[in-house]
């Protein structure tokens, strides 16, 4: 497996203390994030807690209000953003929506729907696809456009599990051959691609982080998800030594209160969380 | 045969059919038909004040038609309200204002059902020049912000992600949609112009496979819909207006018996 060989190497986006503010309130604030390529990042949460905020600081569709995120000079980026839904009334076949923000060879545009497995449904209206057809055809889009950096917002929400093994793999396939960055957010907490070199768990702030590895092989895991999900999926069970309170405040382990932010999430976070 | 008067008002109403054709199909796609309603309600108040302070009525519509939906967005931006009760308080007190003005200006005589179910068969020569220039110009841009555009409604996220500033294609399509209502409200009325803008958009749909295809199909429906009635207005004696509407609405109908495997409607992309 290739794990991350170009640790070193430049990082393709890289955020310090990001935190992006809206109507007030921080939606996310300290997101120290770093991507580079041939890594999987992952970020995990619960609702709300700043996953899709950050990925769009990412990638500068938001700029952050506070810290500082860079980005590689001339930076592509594939994004499959979280939820698209198209209206029924608008007529739109896969390879309409593959040109839709610019015109494309047909040869590339054939490559990049090869790679996603549907090269059949290239003429097929949109609205007619299987929740995991529609999401290759959004990775088609985003591959075809040769990125550096993929960035998958929840890309298995809707797909039933069969389908779900099968996108992980062919997002490690993507990886494996372009040798590209890829940024995920999980929309299932306790669950990431095993391939992931960083797991990130975002609660308005990074509660913690750290590799999926001790939890691939966790009797847990594979009761869940059988023996052969296990090249594919890894199960990242965590608990937290604090409480987000419905104010914004955070109660500690140890039961203290205190105000958000203020309590701090050691590196050593991980070695707390219990691997099943 | 054919009057004179007759005449101006086919070449008007199949000018502005084929105008709101892709518009509407926006409209549509967007799920904008009560904004779009809104919108068009506001311009009884761009009359008024067009009266009141003298100038161009087209003119006073475009401007209403746009102050309204700035402040429409502005007040979402609030959110204190859901964007249905804005929509419901906009529309309605817009229009009331524009009726009570109107009351008060007592020195002028206004013709109030025309404004608001359109006087197509009082059209002049220069209304004509007006709805031809201004539908080349709405549909000329429209042209030229069709991908951005067309990316936004899709997505906003994609759209922004790749370059194509989402925002300013949905600021300009407000002022298309202005613009539109403006030329329009003397043609069908304030109180039917979003049924023009959707119906024949509607009607199209199903003959459609790409966006493009049924922009085309949106005008043609149009065409139909003011040819067949301005006909019908000659023949039995009924408002023009409502006459147009009510063939539109045939034509959907007609539309949707021509493909009896019709899908449920609202369907998104992620239906496995």
């Amino acid at each position: 497996m290739l794990q991350s060989t170009a640790g070193d190497a430049e990082p393709l986006v890289e955020m310090r203390n990001a935190g992006v503010r809206r109507g007030g309130r921080w939606l996310v604030r300290g997101v120290d994030l770093t991507v580079r390529r041939g890594e999987i990042v992952t970020l995990i949460g619960p609702n709300g807690s700043g996953k899709s905020t950050t990925v769009k600081a990412a990638i500068g569709v938001t700029a952050p209000d506070e810290g500082t995120v860079r980005r590689a000079p001339a930076l592509r980026v594939g994004y499959v953003p979280q939820k698209v839904t198209i209206d029924w009334t608008l007529p739109l076949s896969v390879e309409r929506l593959m040109r839709l923000t610019g015109p494309l060879e047909r040869g590339e545009m054939e490559d990049a729907l090869k790679a996603a497995g549907i090269a059949h449904l290239a003429g097929a209206a949109v609205q007619t696809l299987s929740g995991g057809e529609f999401q290759r055809a959004l990775l088609a889009r985003a591959l075809v456009r040769k990125p550096d950096l993929l960035v998958l917002d929840e890309p298995v929400q809707g797909v039933d599990f069969s389908g779900e093994i099968a996108l992980y793999q062919l997002i490690r396939e993507i990886r494996d051959r372009t040798g590209c960055g890829i940024l995920l957010i999980s929309h299932d907490l306790h669950v990431v691609m095993a391939e992931t070199d960083t797991v990130i768990c975002l609660n308005g702030h990074v509660c913690c982080r750290g590799t999926p590895e001790n939890v691939l092989k966790s009797p847990e895991y594979v009761r869940l998800f059988g023996a052969r999900a296990g090249d594919t999926l890894a199960i990242y069970h965590h608990h937290h030594d604090h409480t987000h309170l419905p104010d914004g405040r955070v109660r500690l382990a140890d039961g203290t209160v205190t105000e958000h932010r203020a309590h701090d999430h050691p590196e050593e976070a991980k070695e707390k969380h219990d691997a099943g | 045969m054919l009057d004179d008067f007759f005449t101006r008002a086919m070449v008007a109403g199949i000018g502005l059919a084929l105008t709101v054709g892709p518009l509407g199909c926006f409209v549509v796609w967007r799920r904008m038909a009560y904004f779009g309603d809104t919108m068009a309600h506001s311009a009884l108040l761009g009359v008024a004040l067009a009266f009141l302070f003298q100038i161009n009525l087209m003119a006073g519509v475009f401007i209403v038609a746009t102050l309204a939906s700035v402040a429409l967005l502005f007040l979402q931006r609030q959110g204190a309200l859901s964007t249905d009760a804005l929509l419901g308080i906009l529309s309605h007190s817009t229009l009331a204002l524009g009726l009570v003005m109107v009351a008060f200006m007592s020195w002028i005589r206004i013709d109030l059902m025309g404004f608001l179910f359109g006087d197509i068969l009082a059209v002049s020569r220069f209304d004509i020049a007006m709805i031809y220039g201004g539908g080349a110009l709405v549909l000329g841009v429209l042209v030229w912000l069709w991908r951005p555009l067309l990316a936004a409604t899709v997505n906003t996220e994609i759209a922004e992600a790749e370059g194509l500033r989402p925002e300013r294609a949905r600021f300009v399509f407000m002022l298309l949609m202005a613009a539109v209502i403006a030329i329009a409200m003397k043609i069908v009325g304030i109180l039917l112009i979003t049924s023009l803008l959707i119906i024949p958009a509607a009607a199209g749909r199903r003959f459609a496979t790409t966006p493009e295809g049924m922009a085309i199909a949106a005008s043609l429906a149009g065409v139909m819909a003011v040819a067949g009635g301005l006909s019908a207005s000659l023949n039995f004696d009924t408002p023009s207006g409502p006459s147009i509407v009510v063939v539109a609405l045939v034509l959907f109908l007609l539309s949707l018996v021509r493909l009896p495997e019709r899908r449920g409607t609202g369907e998104t992309g992620e239906t496995s």
